[in-house]
C-alpha cells in the first residue's frame, strides 16, 4: 500500500503536487522554492488567494479535461476492436462550453477587480520614499518635509570572487546590498520608482511589489509590511549588462528602530559634511577608498585595477597623470562611454579616496592625494 | 510558360529560380529547420551557463545577446517559416489549385530570408556584439543605449517582415481566388481556414513592427525623440507599439498549429473533426481578440486602473474561444478508433502542454497577481509551453504526418516514436520546473541566480540538453526517410486521413491539379 | 496559374498592400498621437499638458489644503545641480502658488536641459495646472553659471477629494547636442 502510494506520487500532476506542497507550508511569511509567498503584507496574501483560487480553478478544469481525453485514449483505442462514431457536432454541447467557462471566468474577475483597486488605492502613504533605478544599482531618498532628504545608494555586496566561482557562494548569494532600504512596521509606505537611463522594475516579492521605473516619468506603488524582516528583491526588467546584479534588499524593522535608524542617517550627513572639513593622511584614504572601489569601480575595471568592460586602471594614462583630470574623470564620468559621473553617486570624502586610492594602488604609487574639499572645490569650479 | 510541364530544373538553379509551391515550400522548412538548429545552439549556451550559479561560459553581456538572438531567431526564422513553408506546401493541394496564386513573388519572398539572417547571426562578430535588449527589444534600451549592430537588426526586421507579408499576401489570394469549384470556404480544412486568419493578422501587424522599428531607427539616428522623455517622447510608447504587433504575433504563431492539429487528430481517430463551425468561428475571435490585449504584456508600466482592468477582462475573455477549441478536440477523440502513430503523439503532447500553457496564460492575465509573475521565469515557463509545445511540437507533427506525401518514403515509425517521448520528458524536465522558480522570484533573463533556485535551473538545464538532443534524432529520422525510407506509393498513406492532398499520388507529383479536382458537394469538409 | 489577366487576384493583392500600407502609416498618424491625447487626458506616466494654462478666474477653495511634494531628478550624464527651493508646499486648490527650482552648471562649457514633469498620482495630472513652468522651453545655462528655474500652478477645485498629496517630479536631461548651436550661443 505504501509502496503504491509512492508510486502514485510520483506519477502526480505538477499542478497537484504544487497545491499539496503549498498547504504543508503552514508559515505564513515563508519563501517556499516552489510558490509564490504570500509575503508579509495584507495586498500580498489577497494576491496569493487570488493565485491559488485561480491556480485551483484551472488544475480541476484541467483534471476533468485530461480525464476525459485518457479515457479515451484507454478505450476508444482502435486496437481494442472499437468502431469509430460519426457525431461531429452538437449545438447544445457547444453552447454549454462557451457559456460556463464565461461564469468561471465571472468567479474569477470579481476578486481579481477588488484585488487590483486595493492595490491601486495609493492615498494616505505615511512615509515616501523615492527609488531610482540605475545602470546597475538602486538609490533610495527619504521624502522629508524639512527639505534634509536621506538618501543613498544600494549595491550589489557579493563579491566577484564568488560570482567567479574562486569562493565559495555566501547564503544571500546575489541577495545582499551594501546598504538596505530600512523601513517601519505597519506603515503605509509609498514609493516613487523612477529610473535614471533605461528602464528598470523594482520587485520585493515578499512585500507584492513591483513597478516598472521609466526614466523620466514616475510611477507609484506601496505597501504596508506587518511584519519585522529582511525581504530580499531584484531588478525584473532587462536593463543591460548587469541586470541580473542589482539585488533590492528591503529591512523592515520597528518603529523606534526605524527612528533611530533614520536618525543615526542624518547624523552620518552631518558627519560627513565635518570630513570634508578635515585632512586625511594618504593611509586614511586608501583604507576608505578601497571599500569604495570593491563597490564602486571594482565590476567594470577588475579586483586588481586590471581592466574588465573599464579600461584597466593600473598604470592608465589617467590614474598616473594629472590629478585635476583623473578627478574630473571621476565626478563628471567620460560622456559616450561605460563610465558614469560618480560626482553625484559619491559623497566628496568617498570621492577623494577613491581617486587617492587608484593613483596609488594596482602599483600605481603616484604617492599624491585628493582631500575632500578638493572634491568640492572642483565640484563649485 | 513553357516549360509549364515539364519537371524541375537540374541543379542549383531548380532552387534559386523554382516558382513551384512545392520546391519554395521544400526550402521554407529545410530553412526553418536550420534556424531551428541554430535559435537551439544558442538556448543549449543559455542552459549551459544557467546549469550552475555563478558565470562560468560566457559574460553578461554575451548571454544578453544569446537570449535576444534565441527569441528573434526561434520566432522570426524558425516558427514562422516552417508554418509558411507548411502553407505553401499543403494550401494548393488542399484546396484543389495547381499552385500558389503569385508564384514569383512566392520565390523572392523566401529568398530574401537567408541573406537577412546571415546578417543577424553576423552582429554576434561586431564590435559591440549583437543586439542584447531581449526579442522584445525595449527602448531606451535598445535605441539610446544600443550598440551599433542596432542599424543592421532594424535593417533585418524590415526585410523579415517584408516577406513575411509577400508570404501572408500570397495565401489569402490564393485561398481566395484558387479554390477548385465546389471547394466553398466552410468545406475548406481547418488547416487552410487557420492559415487564412493568420495570414490577415500578418499583413496587419507586421507593418506595425516595421513602424515601430523605423521610430527607433529614427531615434537613433535623425534625432526624433519618440521614445525618448528628453524630448516630449515616451519609453512606453515603444512597449505599446511592440505589443499592438506582439500579442497578435502570438496568434499568428499558435493559429497554424492549431490547424495541424486539427488535421491529424480526426485522422487518427477515424472521426471527423467535432464542432468544425465552431473552430473556425473560434479562430476568427481569437484573431480578433488578440488586437485589444496587448497591454497585458505591461500591466506593470503603471497604466491607469481603467487601463488594467480593461485589459484584464479582454485578456480572459480569450480563455472562452481557447477553450472551446480544446473541448472540441478532445471530443473528436471520444468515442473515435484511435491509433497513437507518431504525429497523433505530437498532437496529443501539444493538446495537454498547450492546455497548461493556457491555463498559465488565464492565471497571468489577472493583472494582481501578474505583478507578481510578471518577468519571472514563470512567464519564461508559459510562453515555452506555448511556443514550443504548441507551435513546435505541432509542426513536428506535421513533418511526420506528410513527410510520406511529400517524399514518397515512410518514416521509421519506432524512431519517430523515441523522438517524441525523449522530446516530451526533455520539454517537461525544462519548462515545469520554471514555473516552480518564477512563483519562488527568480526574474527572467539573467545571467546568474540566487542559490534557492539551483537545483530546479540543474533539472532544466539537463532538460533541455535532452530536448536538444532529441531534435538530432529527428534530424536523422528525416533524412534517412529520404534517403532510403521504406517507398510508399498508395494516395492514402494513413487510412484515417481526409482531404484532397491525399488524392494526388505518392510522392506528390511536381505539378498537381492542373485539372481542378471535382469536389463533391454532399462530402462536408474534410 | 495566375495570369496577369487574372482580375481577381489583382484586385486581391491590391486591397492587401493597401492594408499594409495603412497600418504602416497607422503607426506614426493615430497611435503615436493617439496616445499623447490619452496621456494627457489619462495622465499615463503622470504627463501634464506641455503647454501654459490660461487660468480662469476662479474660487480659492480655503477649506483645502493639498500637499505638494517636489522632486527633483538628473537623467543619466547630467552633471547640473538640480533641487527645488522648497520640498513641500501646503497649497489650496485654486491659488496660483509659485515656487522655484535651483539649477547650476559646473562644466565649463554652455549646455542647454529639457525638464521632463510627471506627477503622481497620474489622476491627478490632469487637475495639475501650471501656468508658467521651465519646463515649457529648454533651459540654456552658461558654463559654472547658476539659475532660478521658475515655476507657478493651480490645483484645480474639481480635485478629487481623496488625494491629499501630489507628488510633482522633475527630470532634466542634458539635450545640448539634441539643439542647434545657436541656442547654446544665446
Amino acid at each position: 500500500m505504501v509502496f503504491k502510494a509512492k508510486r502514485l506520487s510520483k506519477l502526480a500532476l505538477g499542478p497537484v503536487l504544487l497545491l499539496m506542497s503549498v498547504f504543508a507550508m503552514a508559515a505564513g511569511g515563508e519563501v517556499s522554492d516552489i510558490n509564490m509567498s504570500p509575503g508579509v503584507t495584507e495586498v500580498g496574501h489577497k494576491i496569493y488567494d487570488l493565485h491559488m483560487w485561480i491556480l485551483g480553478i484551472s488544475t480541476v478544469i484541467g483534471l476533468l479535461v485530461f480525464g476525459v481525453m485518457f479515457y479515451s485514449i484507454y478505450y476508444h483505442r482502435k486496437s481494442r476492436g472499437v468502431t469509430p462514431a460519426t457525431f461531429h457536432e452538437s449545438t447544445k454541447v457547444e453552447i454549454a462550453w462557451t457559456v460556463v467557462p464565461f461564469l468561471i471566468l465571472l468567479a474569477m474577475a470579481v476578486p481579481a477587480t477588488t484585488t487590483l483597486l486595493e492595490i491601486y488605492d495609493n492615498d494616505d502613504a505615511e512615509l515616501d520614499v523615492v527609488v531610482t533605478g540605475y545602470q546597475w544599482k538602486w538609490k533610495y531618498e527619504y521624502l522629508s518635509e524639512d527639505g534634509e532628504n536621506v538618501s543613498f545608494f544600494s549595491n550589489l555586496r557579493t563579491p566577484q570572487a564568488e560570482i567567479d566561482n574562486t569562493e565559495a557562494k555566501g547564503e544571500h548569494y546575489l541577495l545582499e546590498v551594501d546598504e538596505p532600504l530600512v523601513l517601519p512596521v505597519d506603515t503605509k509606505v509609498r514609493f516613487l520608482v523612477t529610473a535614471n537611463d533605461v528602464i528598470h522594475s523594482w520587485w520585493v516579492p515578499q512585500l507584492a511589489v513591483k513597478r516598472d521605473a521609466i526614466p523620466g516619468f514616475i510611477n507609484e506603488v506601496w505597501t504596508n509590511a506587518t511584519e519585522e524582516g529582511v525581504y530580499r528583491g531584484q531588478c525584473a526588467e532587462l536593463c543591460g549588462r548587469n541586470h541580473g546584479f542589482m539585488p533590492i534588499v528591503v529591512n523592515v524593522v520597528s518603529k523606534e528602530e526605524y527612528a533611530e535608524w533614520l536618525a543615526g542617517k542624518q547624523q552620518e550627513a552631518a558627519e560627513i559634511k565635518e570630513l570634508m572639513a578635515q585632512t586625511f593622511t594618504l593611509d586614511q584614504l586608501m583604507e576608505r577608498g578601497k571599500a569604495v572601489y570593491d563597490v564602486n569601480c571594482l565590476a567594470c575595471h577588475g579586483a586588481n585595477g586590471e581592466g574588465g568592460v573599464g579600461l584597466p586602471i593600473a598604470g592608465s594614462p589617467v590614474a598616473t597623470g594629472d590629478i585635476g583630470h583623473h578627478l574630473d574623470v571621476g565626478i563628471n564620468g567620460v560622456p559616450g562611454t561605460a563610465m558614469q559621473a560618480f560626482g553625484g553617486q559619491l559623497n566628496d570624502v568617498d570621492m577623494a579616496a577613491v581617486i587617492t586610492y587608484q593613483r596609488n594602488a594596482f602599483g600605481n604609487n603616484m604617492g599624491d592625494t585628493i582631500q575632500p574639499i578638493d572634491v568640492y572645490n572642483h565640484k563649485k569650479g | 510558360m513553357g516549360d509549364h510541364h515539364h519537371g524541375p530544373a537540374k541543379g542549383l538553379s531548380r532552387w534559386l529560380f523554382t516558382t513551384n509551391h512545392k520546391d519554395i515550400g521544400t526550402m521554407y522548412l529545410w530553412f526553418s529547420f536550420c534556424m531551428f538548429i541554430l535559435g537551439g545552439t544558442f538556448a543549449m549556451i543559455i542552459r549551459a551557463e544557467l546549469f550552475q550559479p555563478g558565470m562560468q561560459l560566457v559574460e553578461p553581456e554575451f548571454f544578453n545577446q544569446m537570449t535576444t538572438l534565441h527569441g528573434l531567431v526561434m520566432v522570426f526564422g524558425a516558427i514562422m517559416p516552417s508554418f509558411v513553408g507548411l502553407a505553401n506546401w499543403m494550401i494548393p493541394l488542399m484546396i484543389g489549385a495547381p499552385d500558389m496564386a503569385l508564384p514569383r513573388m512566392n520565390n523572392w519572398s523566401f529568398w530574401i530570408l537567408p541573406p537577412t539572417f546571415l546578417l543577424l547571426a553576423s552582429t554576434l562578430f561586431m564590435e559591440g556584439g549583437a543586439p542584447q535588449a531581449g526579442w522584445t527589444f525595449y527602448a531606451p534600451l535598445s535605441t539610446t543605449y544600443a550598440g551599433p549592430s542596432v542599424t543592421y537588426f532594424i535593417f533585418c526586421i524590415h526585410v523579415l517582415g517584408l516577406s513575411s507579408i509577400m508570404g501572408s499576401i500570397n495565401i489569402i489570394a490564393t485561398v481566395m481566388n484558387m479554390r477548385a469549384p465546389g471547394m466553398t470556404y466552410m468545406k475548406m480544412p481547418l488547416f487552410v481556414w487557420t492559415w487564412l486568419i493568420t495570414a490577415f493578422l500578418l499583413v496587419a501587424v507586421m507593418p506595425v513592427l516595421a513602424g515601430a522599428v523605423t521610430m527607433m531607427l529614427m531615434d537613433v539616428h535623425f534625432g526624433t525623440s519618440f521614445f525618448s522623455a528628453a524630448g516630449g517622447g515616451d519609453p512606453v510608447l515603444f512597449q505599446h507599439v511592440f505589443w499592438f504587433f506582439g500579442h497578435p504575433e502570438v496568434y499568428i504563431i499558435i493559429l497554424p498549429a492549431f490547424g495541424v492539429v486539427s488535421q491529424i487528430i480526426p485522422a487518427f481517430s477515424r472521426k471527423p473533426l467535432f464542432g468544425y463551425d465552431s473552430m473556425v468561428y473560434a479562430t476568427a475571435s481569437i484573431a480578433f481578440l488578440s488586437f485589444i490585449v496587448w497591454a497585458h504584456h505591461m500591466y506593470t508600466v503603471g497604466m491607469p486602473v481603467s487601463g488594467e482592468l480593461f485589459f484584464m477582462y479582454a485578456t480572459m475573455l480569450i480563455a472562452v474561444p481557447t477553450g472551446v477549441k480544446v473541448f472540441n478536440w478532445v471530443s473528436t477523440m471520444w468515442r473515435g478508433a484511435l491509433t497513437f502513430e507518431t504525429p497523433m503523439l505530437f498532437s496529443i503532447g501539444f493538446l495537454v502542454l498547450f492546455t497548461i500553457g493556457g491555463f498559465t496564460g488565464l492565471m497571468l492575465s489577472i493583472a494582481p497577481s501578474d505583478f507578481q509573475y510578471h518577468d519571472s521565469y514563470f512567464v519564461v515557463a508559459h510562453f515555452h509551453y506555448v511556443m514550443v509545445a504548441g507551435a513546435v511540437f505541432s509542426m513536428t507533427a506535421a513533418v511526420y504526418y506528410w513527410l510520406p506525401k511529400w517524399c514518397g518514403r515512410m518514416y521509421n515509425e519506432t524512431m519517430g516514436k523515441t523522438h517524441f517521448w525523449i522530446s516530451f520528458i526533455g520539454f517537461n524536465l525544462t519548462f515545469f520546473p520554471q514555473h516552480f522558480v518564477g512563483l519562488a522570484g527568480m526574474p527572467r533573463r539573467i545571467p546568474d541566480y540566487a542559490l534557492q533556485f539551483a537545483d530546479f535551473n540543474m533539472m532544466s538545464s539537463i532538460g533541455a540538453f535532452i530536448y536538444g538532443a532529441s531534435q538530432i534524432l529527428w534530424l536523422y529520422n528525416i533524412i534517412a526517410t529520404i534517403v532510403a525510407g521504406e517507398k510508399i506509393d498508395k494516395p492514402k498513406v494513413w487510412d484515417g486521413a481526409e482531404g484532397l492532398e491525399w488524392t494526388v499520388p505518392t510522392p506528390a507529383p511536381y505539378h498537381t491539379f492542373e485539372t481542378p479536382p471535382k469536389i463533391d458537394p454532399a462530402h462536408a469538409h474534410s | 496559374m495566375f495570369r496577369l489577366s487574372d482580375k481577381p487576384v489583382i484586385n486581391t493583392v491590391a486591397n492587401l498592400v493597401t492594408v499594409a500600407v495603412c497600418m504602416f502609416a497607422f503607426v506614426f498618424v493615430v497611435m503615436v498621437p493617439l496616445y499623447n491625447v490619452l496621456c494627457d487626458a489619462l495622465g499615463i506616466n503622470g504627463k501634464t499638458s506641455g503647454q501654459s494654462y490660461t487660468a480662469v478666474q476662479a474660487q480659492v477653495d480655503e477649506s483645502r489644503t493639498v500637499t505638494i511634494q517636489f522632486i527633483a531628478n538628473n537623467n543619466e550624464g547630467m552633471p547640473w545641480e538640480f533641487a527645488p527651493s522648497t520640498t513641500v508646499m501646503k497649497v489650496h486648490p485654486g491659488a496660483v502658488n509659485g515656487t522655484v527650482f535651483l539649477a547650476r552648471n559646473p562644466m565649463p562649457n554652455a549646455m542647454v536641459a529639457q525638464a521632463i514633469p510627471s506627477v503622481s498620482p497620474s489622476r491627478a495630472a490632469q487637475y495639475f495646472h501650471k501656468t508658467e513652468c521651465f519646463c515649457f522651453n529648454q533651459q540654456p545655462l552658461d558654463g559654472e553659471s547658476e539659475a532660478e528655474l521658475p515655476l507657478q500652478f493651480i490645483v484645480d477645485q474639481d480635485l478629487p477629494r481623496d488625494i491629499g498629496t501630489i507628488t510633482l517630479s522633475y527630470t532634466i536631461f542634458d539635450v545640448t547636442d539634441m539643439v542647434g548651436a545657436a541656442v547654446v550661443a544665446r
